[in-house]
């Protein structure tokens, strides 16, 4: 009995076998392979040891600015993203009418296909003829040039994510956490006398972290992955002012398909990305409460 | 903190008088509608630009409502500047293919991980999660050689296959949570009856999880309808494109060898945009219901 409910599982495990295997660790392994080659698909690759790693470190004067440039751009995005979203959530949670509405219109934003989205806004961050410089100089402000802007690319970018991701999935996860938080709890701060204010603090906060935490951690990954956005919008400009680390990656394999070195890259960005997630794992104790846990 | 709670009562009296309650609820009413309206505004503003000439595109200050409204012809002249109907057709076959594959992977390989025990079970799951925060770049580059190897460049097959082996991490992960929270009885009831598992699958677990693969189908429909990056790397035909990468022959700048497109058309564009976004909304209001009810169930607590 016990045996064939295993083979059962693993038959229906199959297909992600599979697919793991032929789609995530074959190419994974691939990739870390050609990483010490130089190959540009016409001819077969040959072995070049560390020279991709100590050209991406030594002589390519983009890639650790790129990398800079992507973490600016999380670290703006991600913390504004996630205190937008729980402000929203706890809007939203006072009992108001017509709920579905104002989630459906929150929510919106994030059904828009990106490639729209980023034309669209492209069009609105016009710094001459774009609707929100000509708002920005109805209160008197001269608004800056966002895309063409080499300081302001970035921020504009990160105007784009606030606006479509903050009403999005995150916004109805922590919406959801806020109504599981016990109201037994509450009640209890109440009796002693805890105002609103402490009440987030001391009891909503630490009741919502692990939710917090998650959405922190895949936030961090999704924008320090951005292409898209950057790629249709500014394509990297101006003066590489929004040259993520995938763009130039994109760059490596598909435009000048050096594939080779684009493994490297990547190879050396996943790295970073499991560095900050690991290390965003060991600082989630001294913030993250589980309820469940024992103490 | 003691003082902190000393200060306390008269902020809660103020705001219990039946004025401060009725302000404070106004307030909070406010801060809802002018979010909302910001939330909504690019879509009002797309839609009325969708109208206009293309010199008035360009009229500052903006014009809030098209001084002579040209929809109709606007939404025709996209049809005809690129083959925009090609192209939807194109999006649809991809999506629509990619999406049943997607849904009925995730669903079975998410039964094998909720309800079967079997060594390397967990060890699975816990690679299913990680992989979720794989950087798409470093699996490209080896699937891009893999598929030139099998000819399937410029074919919709590199879009759709990958869906039909597992439909990704998070689709797996979201039906395996929700499918722990139906109660194991109803399994073994039919387990009593004779019933076997593929059938208990389809008879009793995949009925009672409408809003997840209410919630996986509109995702994983609106992943697929932007999938930009995989259209971009392999197709190349542009009869072959999907909208997600066709919408880019609108911008201006991007004169893809294609002479014909070379003068700004952004008047174009903005109804490019509402018909190329109308199919995900249509689908997620279609969805909602289950849709934020299965939402909430992935939001794991850590």
């Amino acid at each position: 009995m016990r045996r064939r409910e295993a083979l059962e599982g693993i038959l229906y495990l199959s297909p992600w076998i599979i697919g793991f295997l032929v789609f995530v660790a074959g190419p994974l392994i691939a990739s870390f392979v050609l990483s010490f080659t130089k190959y540009n698909v016409l001819r077969p690759p040959t072995f070049i040891g560390l020279q991709n790693y100590i050209f991406a470190f030594t002589k390519d004067e983009l890639f650790l600015p790129s990398i800079v440039r992507s973490l600016y751009f999380a670290v703006l995005l991600v913390p504004l993203g996630m205190a937008g979203s729980l402000i929203l959530a706890l809007l939203l949670n006072q009992k108001l009418w017509f709920t579905t509405l104002w989630r459906t219109m929150y929510f919106l934003p994030t059904l828009t296909p990106l490639i729209a989205a980023a034309l669209l806004w492209r069009w609105m961050l016009n710094p001459d003829v774009g609707l929100v410089n000509y708002l920005l100089s109805l209160i008197g402000i001269k608004g800056p040039g966002w895309l063409s802007s080499i300081e302001w690319a970035v921020p504009a970018l990160v105007l784009m994510g606030l606006w479509a991701s903050v009403g999005g999935s995150r916004m109805i996860i922590l919406l959801a956490g806020l109504q599981d938080v016990p109201k037994e709890l509450l009640e209890a701060a109440e009796m002693d006398g805890a105002n609103s204010w402490t009440k987030f603090w001391k009891v909503t906060l630490p009741m919502v972290s692990p939710t917090l935490f998650f959405n922190l951690v895949l936030g961090i990954i999704f924008a320090l992955r951005t292409f898209e956005t950057a790629f249709i919008t500014t394509n990297g400009g101006p003066a590489r002012a929004t040259w993520f680390i995938s763009l130039h990656i994109y760059q490596s394999a598909f435009v000048t398909f050096d594939m080779g070195y684009a493994s490297a890259l990547s190879w050396l960005f996943m790295l970073i990305l499991f560095v900050i997630t690991y290390s965003q794992f060991k600082l989630s104790g001294q913030w993250v409460f589980y309820p469940g846990e024992k103490q | 903190m003691a003082q902190q709670v000393m200060r306390q009562p008269s902020v809660s009296r103020s705001a219990s008088t039946p004025a401060g309650r009725l302000s404070s609820r106004a307030l909070l009413y406010l801060c809802v509608l002018i979010g909302a309206v910001v939330s909504m505004f690019p879509f009002f503003w797309t839609l009325v630009s969708s109208g206009k000439s293309i010199q008035e595109m360009y009229y500052y200050p903006p014009t809030l409502w098209p001084a002579a409204p040209q929809f109709l012809a606007n939404y025709t002249e996209v049809f005809s500047t690129v083959p925009f109907a090609q192209w939807f057709v194109n999006t649809v076959v991809v999506t629509v293919f990619s999406l049943i594959g997607t849904v009925l992977s995730a669903t079975i390989v998410a039964y094998a991980f909720a309800r079967f025990r079997f060594p390397g079970r967990d060890i699975f799951f816990f690679i299913t999660l990680a992989t979720i925060m794989l950087p798409v770049e470093v699996t490209l580059i080896p699937t891009y050689l893999l598929f030139k190897n099998f000819n399937w460049i410029d074919t919709y097959l590199p879009l759709i296959v990958p869906s039909w082996f597992g439909g990704g991490a998070f689709n797996i992960f979201l039906m395996r949570q929700f499918i722990l929270t139906l109660p194991l009885d109803l399994d073994e009831a039919a387990k009593i009856d004779g019933a076997s598992s593929w059938r208990i699958l389809w008879t009793i677990i995949v009925p009672l999880c409408k809003p997840a693969i209410a919630t996986m189908a509109t995702l994983g429909f609106i992943g697929n309808w932007n999938n930009f990056l995989g259209a971009l790397i392999f197709l190349n035909t542009e009869s072959k494109y999907t909208l997600a990468v066709g919408m880019r022959y609108f911008q201006s700048a991007v004169a893809q060898g294609s002479a014909s497109i070379s003068k700004p058309q952004d008047h174009l564009l903005m109804g490019a945009a509402i018909m190329f976004a109308l199919p995900c909304l249509i689908l997620f209001f279609l969805a909602q219901r289950y849709f934020v009810q299965g939402i909430a169930t992935s939001g794991i607590k850590g």
